[in-house]
């Protein structure tokens, strides 16, 4: 093989080989270190994503393989158990605008309360809010679900020290949904606070001292320096957690295993529900795209109505 | 700085810092409730399980014991194995992270090729994909490899991200393209330049990488709840999830299952947390 080049390169060859040589030659590396991550990308994301679309048409079973029913799937996606589906979409919406707006307003608040402080105690109240994080949802989970037990959960101890009844928390079909809202609202959204912080370190402090002379306080300074020029930050923010809660799955299977009723789904519990317990492979897919289609509209319509006047 | 300054000023004006109080206080409450779920799940795990069922519950460990490691080594057998499993899939899918995501990166960054662009703002774009649209095509494909309940499922499709590409491309741009010159001119091939200059050179990047690779892979739940199935192939978290199930009551056995699995990733953040947060700071996590 090495003799074979090494010829051609002395005969120096025209036409097409030569230009095969030459393109293999100039750009030939370049494709080589692509390649890994391309196969993997290849075999577990494109053909994965493409063919999801095509089952998401099919009646699909393991052994025989897929049948074409058109939009079947999509309209068994909402009718099928009586809607459930619907109510699934309803309760991750309601999760999503409650815990996206308490992250961001949560996040926004301590992370002005720490900037004023020294570079010690801002480690130690940034390290505090990310160590939760670098646990596992899972366990996570587990604890506040072992908080929320309604016989002998830390909250009912609370609520009895203070004389109320106990809260069947998890149990109650119209409460077990808040509880789980509430567990994330109350877990301190540290990837905000750290982006936060980054952006409000790059302000330039001559802004600050500009407003200074010009005899501002420090609330008229946050809402009229700080907050307009993180807003790119808050837009990121924003998109992250509204996919992330979109996505809400561990804390749902964990928490209520069995579900409440249909109180506690979630489209991607019903993803998983409908394709890994019902094996209704077709009818999963068709859920997951409802989803991707949900999740990217949100974006675009958080990027068109919030892009709009980022300025430096 | 300038805020510093402000607030001690208006500080002095005020005679008693009200405002500093109630920041202190905000950020003091919100530190207790941030770590309140984390010292609950050791208090917990050290509190043998007729402690735990009482009212009142014990704040404190008073009755702190070993007993339920104990016990959750005599009963849940699998134990150390979901804990192998979830290290072996950790360590190999973040090595091959390390390598094939700085390869293509440095490709995307620095090097040359005709379709680099559209390339890559088809991988990016795939980030806007959730990941459960792939699930069910991503369960046939490991069906048709053999690999149902194999941890080989879990690391092939995690061998390389496009986030990590992104990450280690944006890194990669802001290194000088005169070392990779120079060691062209002395010979150096291109495998060459990327081992010897390249590679060096990220470490830092690397590094925020790797923790982060490790950390979302060691925690991954999902998928691995899909394509394993006996318990002896666990990873962790389906494990300790599926304490939950087999010991139903027994709240202090379940807990030192979990506390244990957590502990290695609190340990690691504390080691280094300097880079976590650089981590975050760089975009190199989500969610």
């Amino acid at each position: 093989m090495a003799d074979v080049v090494a010829e051609k390169s002395k005969l120096r060859p025209t036409g097409l080989s030569a230009a095969v040589r030459d393109f293999f030659l100039r750009y030939g590396w370049g494709y080589a270190f692509v390649l890994p991550s391309m196969i993997t990308f290849t075999i577990f994301i494109f053909i994965p994503v493409i063919w999801s679309f095509l089952i998401s048409f099919q009646e699909y079973s393991l052994s025989s393989g897929g049948e074409w029913v058109g939009i079947d799937n999509y309209i068994e996606a909402f009718t099928t158990q009586s809607g459930v589906f619907v109510r699934a979409l309803q309760n991750t919406a309601y999760y999503t605008v409650i815990t996206v707006t308490s992250n961001i307003f949560i996040a926004l608040i301590l992370s002005s309360l720490i900037q004023p402080l020294n570079n010690y105690a801002k480690t130690f109240f940034r390290a505090a809010y990310y160590l939760p994080a670098v646990t596992s949802a899972v366990i996570i989970a587990m604890t506040w679900r072992w908080l929320y037990n309604a016989q002998w959960g830390l909250f009912n101890y609370l609520l009895s020290l203070v004389n109320l009844p106990p809260v069947r928390w998890l149990s109650d079909p119209d409460v077990a949904l808040n509880s789980i809202t509430l567990s994330t609202v109350l877990t301190i959204p540290a990837t905000g606070v750290v982006l936060f912080s980054a952006a409000m370190g790059s302000i330039p402090r001559e802004y600050y001292e500009a407003a200074e002379i010009d005899g501002a306080g420090p609330i008229h300074k946050w809402w009229n320096i700080t907050l307009p020029l993180i807003k790119s930050t808050t837009l990121y923010l924003v998109v992250l957690y509204t996919i992330a809660s979109f996505e809400v799955f561990e804390k749902i299977i964990i928490m209520v295993p069995s579900g409440v009723g249909n109180s506690t789904q979630t489209i991607v519990t019903q993803i998983y529900q409908t394709g890994f317990q019902q094996f209704r492979y077709g009818v999963a897919a068709a859920q997951a795209f409802i989803l991707f289609v949900i999740v990217a509209a949100v974006a675009v319509v958080q990027f068109r109505l919030m892009r709009s006047d980022v300025e430096y | 700085m300038a805020a510093r300054t402000l607030q001690t000023r208006s500080v002095h004006g005020a005679g008693i810092p009200w405002m500093r109080i109630l920041a202190w206080t905000v950020l003091i409450v919100t530190t207790l409730i941030s770590l309140w779920p984390m010292y609950w799940l050791f208090v917990t795990a050290l509190t043998p399980t007729q402690q735990t069922i009482k009212t009142p519950p014990d704040l404190i460990p008073v009755n702190a014991s070993l007993e339920n490691f104990v016990r959750l080594f005599g009963q849940a057998r699998d134990y150390w194995r979901w804990f192998a499993n979830s290290l072996i899939i950790g360590l190999t899918v973040t090595v091959f992270h390390m390598f094939f995501d700085t390869l293509a990166g440095y490709a995307f960054a620095k090097k040359r090729f005709p379709g680099r662009n559209i390339l890559f703002w088809i991988i990016l774009s795939t980030l806007m994909i959730p990941a459960h649209v792939t699930l069910v095509p991503m369960y046939i494909v490991t069906r048709n490899l053999g690999l149902i309940d194999n941890i080989l499922a879990v690391i092939l499709p995690a061998t390389a991200s496009v986030f990590g590409i992104f990450l280690m491309r944006q890194y990669i741009q802001t290194l000088p393209s005169e070392l990779e010159d120079a060691a062209r001119i002395d010979g150096c091939s291109e495998p060459g330049v990327f081992w010897r200059i390249i590679l060096p050179l990220s470490k830092p990047a690397i590094g925020a990488l790797a923790i982060f690779t490790f950390v979302r892979h060691w925690n991954d739940f999902l998928w691995p709840l899909i394509v394993l199935q006996k318990s002896a192939n666990y990873t962790l978290p389906v494990g300790v999830a599926s304490l939950q199930d087999e010991f139903s009551t027994d709240y202090g056995i379940i807990f030192a299952g979990a506390a244990l699995a957590a502990l290695p990733m609190i340990a690691f953040f504390l080691a280094f947390q300097r880079y976590f947060l650089e981590g975050v700071r760089m975009g190199a996590v989500k969610g």
